[in-house]
């Protein structure tokens, strides 16, 4: 079963690398940019014998490992096609 | 006291440890294989500074759920003295056996400086042999040493006495311009709750002889040693 996960640093955290990205950006013409953030895309295929079961298993994994949750929350996805259980 | 120096794959201080353990201290040592489990014959691990596992997902992540790390849990139970310096520190945030985070440097550069130490706590193992507000002078060498902590942990942090090191002036301020990576409060090392586990960003093995620089780093060890010598036996502290 496919998921994806979503790792973000925490609202008022502060991103160093997005704000150096974004000044790159705004170096390239696009002043316009009020505001980017960088974060990291996982994706992960598990055997599972039901969604819910497969979503369980994809939040153990962040949060044992992923993502450290002091700093980042992280959301789970189902890939299309494939079904996760909802939250 | 019997050392180990853990070694994963892109470790690159386990060299330098080991040469100021058995030439400049000697110690026993060995290197200990970073899959190795089995911790009976040491008194101390150190976990040595590099790019463990390439610092994949986040610096020290991977490595801080390796059997080695996972083994440590028992060997601080039972006593046995943990020193992390610099990405041994960060293995020690990641697996859960110091409290926080290290995180990408404020300023973005990769620092490989000279830094000043003020000791806040000579209540350790590590730090005994130290004065109160003595300034330790250690390099560091990092690109992800800001150490960051939710509000509530930096709160019970400061009042069990857990900031060991701060990054700090020649003569002892800690102030904005003596940070060299952002870390909340100047935050350069931390001892756990129980006081035998010691992370640091700075590295004491690359201050540990004059032709080297300086001597401040051997003042960890000897302190620790000093726990030992005392009446032959561990100390708890």
């Amino acid at each position: 079963m496919k998921a994806r996960v979503l790792i973000r640093l925490k609202p008022g955290i502060l991103d160093v690398q997005g704000a150096a990205v974004q000044r790159a950006l705004a170096g390239l013409g696009f002043g316009d940019l009020r505001d980017l953030r960088v974060g990291k895309l996982v994706e992960v295929d598990v055997d599972a014998a039901s969604p819910a079961a497969a979503r369980a298993r994809v939040d153990e994994m962040c949060r044992k490992l992923l993502a450290n949750t002091i700093l980042e929350d992280y959301t789970i996805e189902a890939v299309d096609g494939e079904r996760l259980a909802p939250h | 006291m019997r050392f180990g120096v853990v070694v994963f794959p892109g470790t690159w201080s386990d060299c330098d440890f080991h040469y100021v353990i058995s030439e400049v201290l000697h110690q026993p040592v060995k290197y200990v294989w970073h899959r190795d489990r089995n911790l009976a014959d040491l008194d101390c691990v150190i976990l040595p500074g590099g790019f463990s596992y390439g610092d994949y997902l986040r610096a020290g992540a991977v490595a801080g759920k390796s059997p080695v790390v996972e083994a440590l849990g028992e060997f601080v139970a039972r006593g046995g003295f943990v020193l992390g310096s610099c990405n041994g520190f960060q293995i020690l945030c990641e697996g859960g056996l110091l409290p926080g985070v290290l995180v990408r440097n404020e300023c973005l550069q990769y620092r490989c400086q000279s830094t000043n130490l003020l000791v806040e706590n000579v209540d350790t193992p590590f730090t005994r042999g130290l004065r109160p507000g003595q300034v330790l002078t250690m390099p560091i060498s990092h690109g992800e040493g800001k150490y960051f902590a939710e509000p509530e942990t930096l709160r019970a942090l400061k009042a069990r006495r857990q900031v060991v090191f701060r990054y700090a002036t020649a003569d002892g301020q800690v102030v904005r311009s003596a940070n060299p990576n952002g870390s909340v409060e100047n935050i350069a090392g931390v001892v756990s709750e129980s006081g035998n586990v010691l992370g640091l960003m700075p590295h004491p093995e690359r201050a540990s002889e004059s032709v080297m620089g300086g001597t401040d780093g051997l003042l960890l060890f000897q302190s620790l040693l000093g726990t030992l010598v005392e009446d032959g036996t561990f100390l708890k502290r």
